[in-house]
């Protein structure tokens, strides 16, 4: 991969690993005496491994000239792999805590096994180190094809490939440590939000740049999407990670804001991470790889772009509805609730135009288990944004709000939704970057097909039992006015649950192990020279070409 | 830039425009999706006019229905008093024996007394009132501070050791840590309050440490647990002569107790709990106790 940059860019990406490196020792100097210490060490070590590889290929020769009027794919590789290790990583730690809450006293009475540090490892794992690398892969490919350009430069796709990589490596040890800054789904601290910034402005840029050297006339709606999804998350994670270390030199920090405000940032960060993470970014997938797999055109322009807009705004409403009957003042509830309400109508318009699409395809969903994951994906989008209107409802969410029923929801979105259409993008991405003719087995992939939807149904009916189940028994009373069930009278209601959602599960989590599998066998397969699903770039107008910017 | 086309399947054109191979459809939005919109948008307007809703400069909009999550709260808290009210005041005002007596008010008791003990209790206590390590027994009849029902009603409305102003103070020194007693001595006199409980200390070595053991406890303990080890409840030291140990009632766990001491917090449900919860508590752990000794 090295020896695809040249000398040049070999020498910035050596200033770069020099710059980490020394960042990393001199964070490793300040919090010597805490845990941040760890974490400096983590990034010197990652810095001195990075420029050992670069000095070891830094004489090979410079590459052929003639490669930069290609599209650039080693990053998407790359991004691509490590979606999948962080997706086993991830779900692993997913159904160990599922265990351990069938099994509560299994933590060998070490910290790090506690239920409390294990769940953030589960959530970072799966949504930023398995979402966010599918999301970043991705989108590297999308931008390229749709833009028929190279990525705009050679060095940022690592720089955001690595450094965000490094950046989920810190928030997973730092859980197993004691590290957080106690904010779901922003947990790590301060320093290593202070990197992710700048990793996310990288990418930022990136992408425009990638845009601005378009060759085609109109920027597809894909880009759209994956555009709010990189800006948006870059707003939302500046803003609720605002916080005061207590020095330099320790990793604690304390939050800018406090009490109910502080509370309706991070849930208007924690809803819009939902919007912007787990769906605009992952509609953008859905947007590129759902109908070229089909083959069919998109079934309606106007409403993919009315469907945009409908969600970028409305969403940002929304965040409220986590606090339904807390301090929050009644009218923010009333706003959060309506603008979900009114959320519900976009949602569905962007499923239906997905599933419309496939209207002459639908053969292909029988026979194609990569597109049955594709079309499965978008009937969970459908029913997972139903049943979350639902819930915004105040008096609905009286009854789901602090139960299972919540879990249910997250998963029916999370397995149903983002993780079927990621591994629907990934089988059809996979033989595309690698130049293979198709995937290594498609059994393995039917065997992938039928692990996830099974789990993700078991799974989900599970919570929806045990939540519903556990929110009647809270507000039981009796005749005299006195509660009928003791809390841990739940609990113990929620056993056989737990077992169920457990093995649901772990079916999953066996699916995504086969389609790692799957993936790592298909790089193997012979590579075929005369393989074109890709129109090539197209040449440069006004910019001086490739070739001979490479060749400055 | 290709040109638009009509799509053989549906019969509808493209917006001429072509991405890698995709094209779009120039479908119009369905009637059905602007539809859909009015009627949530319609429905949205329905409740901003009825609840609180958009906010001005110094207010909001209160809704035609003046409903406010407040007095919402308050007015449903009012009508779970009126449930409860009865049965309150009667335990409020009855007298321990009347209760009792009185199988309506028991049942309540029972009933209520179960939820409260495992909502509240059960997490140190264990869901049988039994104990277990660090925490005292409560349906045995060896008390700390006294099992009649006005003392067990005190022990909870101020805790030990629990920040009340007018907690309870539990206090086991550190006789190690603080230097008071030698190692031998410690020995000593764990091994003569494992005599207290238990008949087989009978090998020849034994007798000489249990002497210098029993003048230990002349010396240093007598005055909390008593002349005979059997505890004084007018400073919660627990009797040392029964087979119930809240620490462990192993050389090993006693030693521990004597070196570091111990300081057994019991939280104060002055403000927690009604007094009528507190008072159904103290009667559903004299119930579990009654249960436990049959
Ligand atoms: C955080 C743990 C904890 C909780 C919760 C707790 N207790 Fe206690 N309780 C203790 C400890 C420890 C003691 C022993 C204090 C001492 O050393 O004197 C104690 C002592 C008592 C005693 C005195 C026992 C005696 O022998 O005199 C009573 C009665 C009691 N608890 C009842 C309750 C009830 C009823 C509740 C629920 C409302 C409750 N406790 C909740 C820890 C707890
Ligand atoms: C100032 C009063 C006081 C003195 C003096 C005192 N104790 Fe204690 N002891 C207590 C109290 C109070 C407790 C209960 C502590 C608790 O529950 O947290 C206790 C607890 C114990 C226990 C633990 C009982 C169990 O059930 O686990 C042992 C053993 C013990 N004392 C032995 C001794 C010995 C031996 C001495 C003399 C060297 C001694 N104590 C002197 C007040 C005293
Ligand atoms: C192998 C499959 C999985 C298993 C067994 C699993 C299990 C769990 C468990 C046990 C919890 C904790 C629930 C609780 O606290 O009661 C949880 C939370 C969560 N998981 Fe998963 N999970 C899996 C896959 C995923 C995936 C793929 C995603 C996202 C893409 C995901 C996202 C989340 C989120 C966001 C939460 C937090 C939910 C909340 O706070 O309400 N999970 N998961
Ligand atoms: C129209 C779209 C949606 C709406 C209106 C919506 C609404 C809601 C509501 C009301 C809750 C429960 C809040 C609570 O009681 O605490 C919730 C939780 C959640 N939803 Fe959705 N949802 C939508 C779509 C999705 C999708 C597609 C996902 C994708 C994975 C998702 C992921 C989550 C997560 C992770 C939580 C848990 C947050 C927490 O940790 O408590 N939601 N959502």
């Amino acid at each position: 991969m090295i020896s695809q940059l040249t000398k040049t860019e070999r020498e910035t990406a050596l200033f770069l690993t020099a710059l980490l490196t020394l960042s990393g020792l001199t964070l490793g100097l300040l919090g010597r005496n805490d845990l941040l210490g760890y974490h400096g060490a983590l990034l010197a070590v990652a810095g001195m491994s990075l420029t050992f590889l670069l000095i070891k290929d830094y004489y090979k020769p410079e590459p052929d000239p003639d490669n930069r009027a290609k599209y650039y794919d080693d990053p998407i590789k790359v991004g691509l792999v490590l979606a999948l290790v962080w997706a086993v990583i991830g779900m692993i730690v997913g159904d160990w805590v599922a265990w351990l809450l069938v099994f509560p006293e299994a933590t060998f009475d070490a910290g790090w096994a506690s239920f409390g540090r294990l769940r953030p490892v589960h959530t970072s794992g799966v949504i930023f180190g398995f979402g966010g690398n599918a999301l970043i892969a991705t989108s590297f490919h999308v931008m390229q094809r749709t833009s028929r350009a190279r990525l705009a430069d050679n060095i940022s796709p690592w720089v955001v490939v690595v450094g965000f990589n490094l950046f989920c490596l810190m928030a997973a040890t730092g859980y197993l440590m004691g590290i957080t800054a106690s904010k779901e789904y922003a947990e790590p601290e301060w320093y290593a939000d202070i990197f992710l910034t700048i990793i996310w402005v990288v990418y930022l840029v990136l992408y425009l740049r990638t845009l601005a050297r378009r060759e085609e006339p109109h920027i597809y709606v894909a880009n759209w999407y994956y555009l709010s999804f990189v800006i948006v998350v870059a707003m939302l994670h500046i803003l609720n990670n605002l916080a005061i270390p207590i020095s330099l030199g320790h990793a604690k920090s304390y939050s800018l804001f406090s009490g109910v405000q502080d509370a309706m940032i991070q849930w208007w960060y924690g809803h819009n991470a939902v919007a912007f993470f787990l769906t605009t970014g992952f509609l953008g997938m859905m947007y590129y790889y759902l109908p070229k797999r089909a083959g069919r055109p998109i079934f309606s322009y106007r409403l993919s772009i009315i469907s945009f807009w409908g969600i970028v705004f409305l969403y940002m409403w929304a965040g409220s509805h986590h606090l339904h009957y807390t301090a929050l003042p009644h009218w923010v509830q009333t706003l959060g609730m309506t603008f979900s309400i009114m959320l519900l109508v976009p949602s569905w318009a962007s499923a239906g135009n997905a599933l419309l699409t496939l209207n002459g395809a639908w053969g292909k969903v029988r026979d194609d288990a990569t597109l049955r994951f594709m079309m499965v994906a978008a009937v969970f989008y459908g029913l997972s944004t139903f049943e979350g209107s639902f819930m915004a409802i105040r008096p609905v969410n009286s009854l789901s709000h602090y139960t299972d029923w919540t879990v249910g929801h997250v998963h029916s979105g999370a397995l149903g939704w983002v993780a079927m259409i990621t591994f629907g993008s990934i089988y059809t991405l996979t033989p595309w970057i690698w130049r293979k003719e198709r995937m290594y087995s498609n059994k393995l992939i039917e065997l992938h097909f039928w692990l996830a939807l099974v789990g993700t149904m078991i799974y989900v009916f599970a919570m929806w039992n045990s939540g519903i189940i556990q929110g009647l028994m809270w507000r039981a009373y009796n005749t005299d006015g006195t509660l009928a069930y003791s809390f841990i009278d739940s609990v113990a209601a929620m056993k056989p649950y737990y077992v169920a959602r457990a093995i649901g599960g772990l079916m999953f989590l066996a699916g995504a192990i086969v389609c790692a599998y799957n993936v790592w066998k298909t790089a193997k397969l012979p590579t075929v020279t005369e393989y074109t699903p890709d129109k090539p770039p197209l040449p440069a107008r006004g910019r001086p070409s490739a070739a001979a910017q490479a060749a400055e | 830039m290709s040109k638009p086309v009509r799509d053989p399947y549906t019969g509808r054109m493209t917006t001429g425009h072509e991405w890698n191979g995709i094209i779009e459809l120039n479908t119009p939005v369905p009637k059905l999706v602007l539809l859909f919109l009015a009627l949530t948008f319609l429905s949205s307007v329905i409740i901003w006019l009825l609840a609180p809703a958009w906010p001005g400069l110094n207010s909001y909009t209160k809704g035609i229905l003046g409903i406010d999550q407040r007095t919402t709260l308050e007015h449903s808290l009012e009508k779970s008093a009126i449930k409860t009210a009865q049965w309150r005041t009667d335990i409020e005002t009855l007298s321990f024996e009347d209760i009792s007596r009185n199988s309506a008010l028991l049942a309540t008791v029972r009933d209520h007394g179960e939820r409260l003990f495992e909502d509240n209790c059960a997490m140190c206590h264990g869901p049988d009132g039994k104990g277990g390590d660090g925490y005292p027994n409560l349906v045995d009849d060896q008390w700390l501070w006294g099992g009649d029902p006005e003392t067990i009603m005190e022990t909870l409305r101020v805790g030990v050791n629990s920040g009340h102003d007018e907690a309870r103070i539990s206090q086991m020194m550190a006789y190690g840590r603080d230097g008071i007693l030698t190692l031998e001595q410690r020995r000593a006199v764990a091994a003569f309050v494992i005599s207290l409980s238990s008949s087989d200390h009978t090998t020849p070595e034994d007798a000489e440490t249990l002497s210098l053991g029993a003048e230990v406890f002349e010396q240093q303990c007598v005055s909390c647990h008593g002349p005979d080890g059997r505890g004084m409840q007018s400073v919660g030291a627990p009797n040392l002569t029964d087979d119930f140990w809240i620490y462990g009632g192993d050389i090993t766990s006693i030693d521990n107790t004597l070196r570091d001491g111990r300081q057994g917090v019991m939280p104060n449900w002055d403000e927690r709990l009604s007094l009528a919860d507190r008072k159904v508590l103290t009667l559903y752990i004299d119930d579990l106790a009654q249960g436990a000794s049959q």
